[in-house]
């Protein structure tokens, strides 16, 4: 039976236990999550981390919330009003709508009812969560925008071609997918990776989204938005209290949300975390893919995603902007189209009743076009060495024949001044 | 708003679903509101929002009208992509410009009435043919065969629409080189702003003497009024931190506010001073 049947006759009331279910599932995860990555950043760091406040310091990152719903909550005379109050909005709730495709688990019975760990399937479950993040790009934007000032605005400006380059390539990420499983539903990609996962069969794509979901969700390196070097705080630098609340909320759902769906694309969703081993290894607990095994199974692989998510920010270095650009516009989106051509070719292979001499010629001709291109490309020009250059890579660099002036002589105060041009010398003749 | 007329047909001529009504008449309204409000919106950023309102409620639309796939490509494209790069132009111009009222084109007036007009009638004329004359049949069964909407609409537009995609796309093409055509600069045709670039400036400054900064106002200065020198380890004044406009020019034309008093001398031993003077 099909997810899409199996949820269509669902009850209302089925309906909003699910809505209510992923909604506290997401809010706890997010809890969870700021604790986690302030445990691990400090463990990366060599420090503890909060441990003051519950078991092993768990309860922090609720003190927290709490602490922050009681601040005072200020609106700066030169922001837009409605704008304003609007922005931390339109940053939540897509953030909180796209979790709705994402499939938690199989066919399960709750209440009496046959029904699939999942609030919606759509024929388009992708699409979905790609028009969510680009929604959710509004509250940014427009926080930044109607704070009235300068740092804020340059976040906004910052995220929105961020977001713009970066949606690009995790389109073009996705596209593999979608032909390898032949549907735009999320339920059917996890079902098309029952024995083989994507993350190797596509992997280039993979490496592609992961890459992408990063620049995507902000993060480090990649949180030019809201860099505290640079911005102060980027796009939230005037939000306080619960409005800011809500745009810590929308980041943290939103990397669940990528990290859910990188799960749900490549490493196979609800099923269990061995169901891809070869030689039967796959089944060897038949049950657990079955019942509420996979929620467990879901969940376990989305914190290892988000897992990754701190571990690149403990890591990592921010990037400079014209290397973020450079790498998201001539890198991930020209190695995807050609990734796509190649699978393309693969697919058709693999599908049509194609004589093998056919195939073979077209692997020729392919072979061909490929070497004549790249006669096409210019030769790199041959560096002139009698130049030294200083500041060819990315960072300027002293050249190596760089004379270092001799350090100057220790001079005494009154000769050195005597020598020295008009101001002083008047200044003397006082 | 084409859309909207289409559904309107629907619901005169086949048998409408009470829910099929109630979204008509709610996603309606508001693309209703939002189309008058980004007319009637003082600030450009605020219209855009309005605007962004419409195309979501056309979006919502077409997912109520079973094509699930052109509804959130309306909302990827345009609501996410067109309308934010809007957005990001009108937040360079600034958030306190808004529309000036003056008059630049001659007849602008006129013309923009006349083609109003016309569009107006264009308009009228297909509400007026979709209400009489076409039959709707709905998307269920388009739907319900081959492989269901999107793969339908990719075997569409990949074979009897394939002239007409590939077209538009050697337009969109076309567009972006010559946008990119536009705003590159090569060295020779620099703006007029840049004199030199930043590498250049970079290279000169390591081949020539200092690759440091000019020294500015030394640790210890008293005022950080460039006529301040500033100091070198032995307590003497650095040469290079003195400003060439106050060296040259006459003590008694300054201003006594950039008159060195009191200097960098100030910090050097007493007996020193005294032996100056």
């Amino acid at each position: 039976m099909k997810t899409a049947d199996l949820l269509a006759d669902d009850p209302i009331w089925l309906i909003i236990i699910k809505v209510v279910g992923i909604f506290v599932y997401l809010v706890v995860f997010t809890l969870f999550m700021i604790w986690l990555e302030r445990r691990v950043v400090g463990r990366m760091q060599h420090r503890p981390g909060p441990n003051r406040v519950g078991p092993f310091g768990l309860l922090q990152s609720l003190a927290d919330g709490l602490k922050l719903a009681f601040k005072e909550d200020i609106r700066p005379v030169l922001a837009d009003k409605w704008v304003f109050f609007l922005a931390p909005v339109v940053s939540a709730v897509p953030a909180l709508l796209a979790f709705s495709v994402i499939p938690l688990g199989g066919e399960v019975t709750m209440f009496g009812e046959r029904t699939a760990l999942q609030l919606a399937d759509l024929p388009v479950g992708l699409l979905v969560v790609l028009a969510c993040s680009s929604l959710g790009v509004y509250g940014i934007v427009l926080a930044g925008w109607a704070s009235g000032s300068p740092y804020p605005l340059l976040g906004a400006l910052r995220s929105a071609a961020q977001v713009i380059s970066y949606e690009i390539a995790m389109g073009l990420s996705i596209v593999a997918v979608v032909m390898y499983s032949g549907s735009m539903s999320t339920s059917d990609i996890v079902l098309a990776q029952k024995d083989n996962w994507f993350f190797y069969l596509l992997p280039l794509s993979f490496l592609i989204y992961l890459v992408s979901m990063v620049g995507e969700t902000n993060r480090a390196p990649f949180d030019l938005a809201e860099a505290e070097s640079e911005l102060v705080g980027g796009f939230h630098t005037e939000y306080s209290s619960l409005k800011f609340a809500l745009f810590f909320l929308a980041e943290y759902i939103n990397m669940v949300t990528v990290s859910g769906l990188a799960t749900t694309m490549f490493f196979g969703g609800w099923y269990a975390p061995w169901r891809f081993l070869p030689f039967g290894l796959g089944e060897v607990w038949a049950g657990a893919d079955t019942g509420w095994w996979p929620l467990l199974w879901f969940t376990l692989k989305t914190l290892g995603f988000l897992f990754l998510f701190i571990w690149l920010r403990g890591t990592l270095p921010r990037f400079r902007y014209d290397q973020f650009m450079k790498l998201g516009w001539k890198v991930l989106v020209p190695v995807s189209l050609v990734w796509i051509l190649g699978v393309t070719a693969v697919r058709v292979m693999q599908r049509e009743e194609l004589s093998t001499t056919f195939k073979l010629v077209a692997v020729l001709i392919g072979v061909t076009v490929i070497v004549l291109i790249s006669f096409l490309i210019p030769d790199r020009p041959e560096r002139d060495t009698t130049i030294v250059r200083t500041a060819g890579s990315d960072y300027p660099l002293p050249p190596p024949d760089l004379r270092v002036p001799a350090a100057p002589k220790r001079r005494l105060a009154a000769a050195a001044t005597a020598k020295l041009p008009s101001a002083t010398k008047e200044d003397g003749d006082v | 708003m084409s859309s909207v007329f289409v559904t309107q047909a629907v619901v005169d001529a086949g048998p409408v679903s009470m829910g099929e009504q109630v979204a008509f008449y709610v996603l309606g309204t508001g693309s209703l509101i939002g189309a008058l409000g980004m007319l009637f919106a003082r600030n450009a950023v605020h219209s855009a929002l309005w605007l962004v309102l419409t195309m979501l409620n056309l979006g919502v639309l077409y997912m109520v009208g079973q094509a699930p796939f052109l509804g959130f490509v309306q909302i990827i494209v345009y609501t996410g992509a067109i309308m934010m790069l809007f957005l990001f132009v009108l937040m360079m111009v600034g958030r306190e410009s808004s529309d000036s009222v003056v008059e630049v084109l001659r007849g602008q007036r006129l013309a923009a009435g006349v083609i109003g007009l016309g569009f107006a009638g264009l308009l009228v004329a297909a509400l007026v043919r979709s209400l009489t004359q076409v039959k709707p049949i709905g998307l269920a069964q388009p739907n319900a065969q081959g492989g269901g909407n999107v793969a339908n609409v990719g075997k569409l537009i990949f074979t009897d629409y394939l002239f007409a995609f590939e077209l538009t796309s050697a337009l969109l093409i076309t567009a972006a080189i010559g946008a990119m055509v536009l705003a590159f600069n090569e060295k020779r045709r620099r703006p007029a702003y840049a004199k030199s670039l930043q590498q250049e400036l970079v290279e000169a400054r390591f081949q020539g003497n200092r690759p440091s900064p000019l020294p500015g106002p030394g640790v210890f200065a008293t005022a950080n009024s460039v006529a301040t020198p500033a100091l070198l380890p032995d307590g003497s004044v650095a040469p290079e931190s003195l400003s060439e406009v106050i060296e040259s020019t006459a003590r008694e034309r300054l201003d006594p506010d950039l008159l060195p008093e009191p200097d960098a001398h100030a910090l050097t031993a007493p007996e020193q001073r005294e032996g100056e003077s």
